[in-house]
């Protein structure tokens, strides 16, 4: 485990990105990637969760292990995460209401995102430390950004164009996930 | 969530099974539960046990949730839900692990991440919670074969055309150059939206020939 932080980073967030290689989050990945505007905004909120909920899962995967009980930890970690989300949404209430205006629905439907727990998981799977762990949350939210706002720049073209009609909607979107998801593969060198 | 609704509501139907089989898909009409859809369908035998698993979360968690619907305060429900399937999916966990050491480590972390399928936290919310335990147990085992056969579709066409193979067994023989695409991510993608694509048509022509009748 003496991979660089940079090369964790990368991992994450391009050659191992959470949306296309792992499948990770499709549900918001489909469902709020139809403008530029909401595509940011949910990518944002989903970096900032993963960041803080990566370091609580840290915590806990280490005190499970001391008391010996490893069977509670996916019942732990969804626990964390659903009051994670909960805590951050009443912070940024209380801090800064435009942009907890700005998020809106967006903040409680992240608890239902499979990419956070998956994180999670992922993460304690690995053995990353303290500091390998924020970068590789920090890379798995770059990178679920980064795919979320490639989709949402081409949905935005997909609406002007002259799409036929049996492909509209959920089909046409899915074989452009598909065309993206080869795009990435070729990141795949970068690892060496 | 009153006691009014025990008293009015019909014994379990046919219908119940089968909407979630075929009309209301949780898969192909109504797009839920996408993550596990896509990543484990890369074969045909990671598709049936992932299926299942998922099934009998579902009917489990539908069950004890039905059987609480009057204890469940409103204000804490979603969080009580998730911690029901939580405690389920750990159970499957378990059990896939002392079936097959192998089948778990092909699945990986997509079993634990049953937990945050939209789709059994959908049934949970919008039917379990409603309605009385026989009712929702029959919704929930439709809900999870209907969700079972969409990832079988998936798994199959991606092992047929990847791999060349059907559950493990060879169908072309030597000769045939397998598909790589199939089995890698992008496969995914291309092999839903492809079904997809197919039930629109269908559902097109439908239509269609219903307008000229």
């Amino acid at each position: 485990m003496n991979q660089s932080l940079g090369y964790i980073f990368l991992n994450a967030c391009l050659i191992n990105n959470f949306v296309f290689a792992y499948f990770l989050g499709i549900c918001p990945f489909l469902g709020v990637s139809n403008k530029l505007d909401t595509a940011t905004r949910m990518g944002g909120a989903v970096s900032f969760v993963m960041l803080v909920s990566s370091m609580c899962a840290f915590g806990i995967h280490h005190f499970l292990l001391a008391i010996g009980a490893p069977f509670l930890q996916l019942i732990a970690f969804i626990v964390v995460i659903a009051s994670t989300v909960q805590l951050v949404e009443m912070i940024i209430k209380r801090f800064s209401p435009v942009l907890f205006r700005a998020l809106g629905i967006f903040l409680p439907l992240i608890t239902t995102n499979c990419a956070i727990l998956g994180l999670a998981l992922f993460q304690t799977q690995k053995g990353y430390n303290f500091l390998e762990c924020l970068v590789y949350a920090l890379g798995a939210g770059a990178g679920f950004t980064l795919a979320l706002l490639l989709m949402a720049g081409l949905r935005e073209e997909l609406d002007i164009t002259d799409v036929p009609h049996v492909a509209r909607g959920t089909a046409i979107v899915l074989m452009v996930a598909g065309l993206l998801s080869l795009i990435f593969m070729g990141f795949a060198g970068l690892g060496g | 969530m009153t006691n009014n609704a025990n008293v009015a509501q019909p014994p379990p139907s046919a219908d119940i099974f089968i909407k979630g089989l075929w009309r209301e898909n949780p898969v192909f009409v109504q797009v839920l539960g996408m993550c596990p859809v896509l990543a484990v369908s890369n074969s045909a035998l990671n598709a049936l046990s992932m299926g299942l698993a998922t099934c009998f979360v579902l009917v489990m968690s539908s069950t004890l949730v039905s059987s609480l619907r009057n204890f469940i305060p409103k204000q804490v429900r979603i969080a009580t839900y998730i911690l029901i399937i939580a405690t389920f999916v750990t159970v499957a966990e378990y059990l896939i692990q002392a079936i097959s050491i192998e089948l778990h480590k092909s699945l990986g972390a997509f079993i634990s991440l049953i937990v945050v399928n939209c789709m059994i936290l959908g049934r949970a919310e919008a039917f379990a919670s409603k309605n009385t335990v026989p009712r929702a147990m029959w919704d929930a085992l439709g809900m999870g074969l209907g969700f079972t056969l969409a990832l079988l579709c998936l798994g199959g066409v991606r092992e047929i055309l990847g791999n060349g193979s059907f559950f493990g067994i060879s169908l072309f023989g030597s000769r045939f150059e397998p598909w790589i695409v199939m089995i890698l991510p992008g496969g995914g993608f291309f092999t839903l939206g492809a079904w997809l694509l197919l039930f629109s048509w269908i559902k097109q022509r439908r239509t269609a020939r219903e307008g000229l009748s």
